[in-house]
């Protein structure tokens, strides 16, 4: 059957069985190899993207559930802009090691900001469930800490003073 | 006949536009082919190439290591920048081609057990070079890439680069090159103010002979080691650029997906194709020995069309065998309790289990490749490029000359791609033969993955020690089996009277290497016994070991450090409790104390792990923190969750359901501090593993009073009877 669905922003029809999980459709039909597989049954989290802008794992999500729908993927994360603030932090924190599994990672961490503004550390722990072979979770939760921080202080420097750029917190003071 | 010669250890010359290029093959680790061709390789374009420097300064450093997560290529450009003086900011690595000029010796003596004093490692004898060309090693494994490679290699080429810069400037300036400074790629002469940065004078330095012995820099000065260097390959793994094997593409590219005899060593006795061949976009259904591939035009289609088959394969006459009939052979060939001397006022004797375990790989098995007219090529991801290429040459019987092979960086290795176990490669090109001249990608399944590894062998040790009056150990003997080697099985302490014996109990569940080893399992063994040793003499476990380190400075060092960052004998809340344990492998002395929390329903949290390495020296200070942080949590997930069992020859567990991972809300806090020594360097992928497990189940002790004796943790209860 013929699907429709958006990537990274730009829209493609494909003829595939509803039943071809978007992670091969997005690895085969479109070569974006960003999005990793891992175990196939939704249990490691390798494969995560944003449907709508909700983080699934797309080795079990069928061609038909994407229909119509927007996808994003690591490489369409940042957009053709700056990095994703998670990005960022990954880089900043020296997160991945092999680095296979760290799109997915990424992927499911920008989702949990996006859905749940700021998680809290419970939330972190019960929605951040991917697999990372290598043992970077220390270095994710400081990258995710990071960004929490980074996001809290840009939201009280707007709210507080919005026409002082960012980062320069002495102005802001003294401007008082 | 070629000549071996000192000359050709070291060579340099130019490559076609105008760079500098500069190649060392010490005897020990990096032997080319080039050595061995005489004095006029260079004149016949044939080079060994590690360094290059082109005339617009960029510094680019060839890496005859993979990556698979540990940074290894960063740490080894960061030795020859720092010899070099380079700029770091222009500073470029490139991964080595699968070629005989990358081979290392150095894993060769490794894997022999002969580690020799770094002060002897650069005469190392020919002998070792041979075996090395002979095997084809060009291996990441072993622990052996910074500390073989980068300490008798990159810092040479550096050195040895650097020097022949300085002296073509000094011609130039006709000025004595003694004279010369060089910091962050540029030259200075400061009496007569000249002064030219490395790519002008490049051409010119590759005229030079090459200095035999440049001169190393003296530690102290160092600039750039002992730094927190951003690792070069991490931008590309937080965008979805980063490249592994199964982000292969090329026009024409079909995917296979194999199902293989589940019994080790059955072969496919049948299989009717028909099912698989009218389905969507199939193109073959291929009969392998031990397996069966369907080919298709998407791997998704290629799976559907396996699941339709229904293959028959043999047993090979394993189908009786299981997880429980192996330790039972495991314990008969154990045998009675090791004796002991006679006059002990306390005895000790335990039984410790260690299950086999699979490496789980975040990337699967995966292998590219094109066969045509008796050449092959292949693309994957291998801890040794030249022995996957041997391999491959010897599956499809063809000459080795006839294959080149492509790898990738390796999403996580641990030991599962190493030499001896490429499996996946081997079915990999005869999938693609079948299907000449299309190129293929096989890619295994998780399930494929951890049905078909070459497991960490399942372990069995059973000890016995004797206590003096006064609690001071006599003796502590112990027999194993599953594997063990000299270094897995020693102890740091002073006793007089040790011993560990191997007994035989072989069975057909193939093993392989496993991130440690075999200091894996015997970690495990030893420093529990030491535990309970200490709890029987009624002392404390961390006092009872320093005690008996007191010939072993380096270790009693490093277990002083753990003791001390963890706040050894501070209280604690009931339920909560310290382990301590240390291990020395692959060169590194590594001391952890685990800090748990045990509820009274036996609900186990682990708090707190603290890491004192003495690894000699660091390289880049925030990777080798990384490879301990993550070393520690990779054990640690081992420890308390995996486990592979055999049931009717076959493996049970498929995917990371039933061999299921610790997350993020399971991680610790780790804290890891190094110490640094005079030792030469050591490793620091694998010696983190080893000391995990025991400082986990003697903090379980400490805790709750449950004495853990086989792995992982969570099949023993732990709840006080």
């Amino acid at each position: 059957m013929a699907i429709t669905l958006t990537v990274n922003g730009t829209t493609h029809t494909l003829e595939i069985e509803p039943d071809m999980p978007v992670l091969w459709l997005l690895r085969e039909q479109l070569n974006l190899t960003g999005t990793k597989y891992g175990c196939g049954i939704a249990a490691c989290g390798a494969c995560t993207v944003h449907l709508d802008g909700r983080a699934v794992r797309s080795c079990v999500l069928p061609a038909s559930a994407a229909d119509g729908k927007a996808v994003t993927t690591i490489e369409g994360l940042a957009a053709n802009g700056p990095l994703h603030p998670v990005q960022q932090a990954w880089i900043a924190q020296q997160v991945p090691q092999c680095g296979y599994c760290q799109s997915g990672m990424i992927m499911a961490v920008a989702g949990l900001l996006a859905q749940t503004p700021p998680p809290t550390e419970s939330d972190i722990d019960a929605r951040l469930t991917n697999v990372c072979r290598c043992g970077t979770f220390t270095r994710i939760r400081t990258a995710i800490q990071a960004t929490l921080r980074t996001a809290a202080t840009a939201a009280t420097t707007e709210a507080s003073a919005p026409s002082v750029p960012p980062g320069t917190a002495a102005t802001t003071e003294a401007a008082r | 006949m070629n000549k071996w010669t000192r000359r050709a250890f070291i060579g340099a010359g130019s490559i076609t536009g105008g760079g500098f290029l500069l190649g060392v093959a010490g005897f020990t680790f990096a032997p080319s082919r080039h050595s061995l061709v005489g004095d006029d390789a260079a004149a016949r374009g044939q080079l060994t190439t590690w360094i290059t420097v082109t005339p617009d300064d960029a510094v680019t450093i060839l890496i005859p290591h993979c990556e698979m997560g540990q940074g290894v290529p960063t740490a080894l450009a960061m030795m020859a920048a720092e010899e070099m003086d380079a700029d770091w900011a222009n500073v470029r690595v490139q991964e080595a081609p699968a070629l005989d000029a990358y081979a290392n010796g150095y894993i060769v003596r490794a894997a022999g057990g002969d580690f020799i004093p770094a002060s002897m490692a650069r005469g190392l004898d020919y002998a070792s070079f041979k075996a090395a060309e002979w095997f084809g090693f060009q291996v990441t494994g072993g622990s052996t890439a910074v500390r073989g490679t980068g300490e008798f290699g990159m810092r040479v080429a550096g050195a040895a680069a650097r020097q022949m810069l300085v002296e073509a400037a000094a011609r130039d300036w006709a000025v004595v090159p003694g004279e010369c400074t060089v910091a962050k790629s540029r030259i200075t002469h400061a009496a007569s103010g000249r002064s030219t940065t490395f790519g002008p004078i490049a051409r010119k330095a590759a005229a030079l002979s090459v200095p035999s012995r440049p001169t190393l820099k003296d530690p102290n000065s160092y600039v750039l080691r002992r730094t927190s260097v951003p690792r070069l390959d991490i931008p590309a793994k937080v965008n979805g650029t980063a490249k592994y094997a199964i982000d292969v593409r090329m026009p024409g590219l079909l995917y296979a997906a194999l199902a293989m005899a589940p019994v080790n060593g059955g072969q496919l006795v049948s299989v009717a194709p028909a099912p698989a061949e009218g389905m969507a976009g199939v193109k073959k259904v291929v009969r392998l020995p031990n397996g069966v591939a369907v080919v298709a035009d998407s791997f998704w289609r290629a799976r559907k069309a396996l699941a339709a088959l229904t293959p028959q394969f043999s047993d090979a006459g394993h189908g009786g065998v299981s997880t429980a009939s192996i330790f039972a052979a495991y314990d008969t060939a154990l045998g009675a309790a090791p004796s002991l001397p006679s006059g002990a006022a306390k005895t000790v004797t335990a039984d410790y289990k260690a299950p086999f375990l699979a490496h789980a790989t975040m990337e699967p098995m995966v292998c590219t490749a094109k066969v045509e007219n008796g050449r092959a090529e292949i693309w994957t991801g291998v801890q040794d490029p030249l022995n996957a290429r041997s391999a491959a040459a010897k599956a499809l019987g063809i000459d080795v000359e006839q294959v080149t092979l492509t790898n990738h960086l390796l999403g996580g290795g641990f030991g599962r791609r190493l030499p001896f176990t490429f499996d996946y490669v081997e079915l990999g090109v005869l999938v693609a033969q079948a299907m000449s001249p299309a190129p293929v990608q096989t890619i295994w399944t998780r399930e494929n993955d951890i049905q078909h590894d070459y497991y960490r062998g399942a372990a069995m040790s059973r000890h016995a020690g004797a206590l003096d009056a006064d609690g001071r150990p006599l003796a502590a003997h112990s027999v194993y089996t599953g594997g063990g080697n000299g270094e897995a099985v020693s102890m740091p302490y002073d006793i007089e009277d040790m011993d560990a014996d191997e007994k035989k109990a072989p069975h057909h569940v193939r093993n392989g290497q496993w991130r440690s080893v075999l200091n894996s399992q015997h970690g495990f063994f030893k420093e529990s016994f030491v535990d309970e040793m200490a709890h029987a003499a009624g002392a404390d476990p961390f006092t009872f070991r320093r005690a008996l380190l007191g010939k072993a400075p380096r270790f009693k060092a490093a277990l002083e450090k753990a003791a001390d960052m963890a706040g050894w004998g501070g209280p604690l809340p009931k339920g909560e409790g310290r382990g301590i344990a240390i291990c020395e492998s692959f060169g590194t002395i590594c001391a952890e104390v685990a800090h748990v929390a045990v509820a009274a329903d036996g609900a186990l949290q682990v708090k707190h792990v603290y890491a004192a390495v003495d690894c000699g020296d660091i390289v880049n200070l925030d990777t080798a923190k990384s490879q301990v942080e993550g070393g520690i949590v990779f054990a640690l997930s081992a420890a308390l969750l995996s486990e592979i069992t055999i049931e009717q020859g076959k493996v049970v567990q498929s995917n990371f359901r039933d061999y299921p991972m610790i997350h993020l809300a399971d991680t610790p806090l780790v804290s890891v501090e190094f110490l640094r020594s005079d030792a030469p360097l050591g490793g620091l992928g694998e010696p983190c593993v080893p000391p995990l497990a025991p400082a986990l189940t003697n903090a379980i002790y400490a805790a709750c009073g449950v004495r853990v004796r086989e792995l992982p943790v969570k099949k023993t209860p732990l709840v006080r009877a």
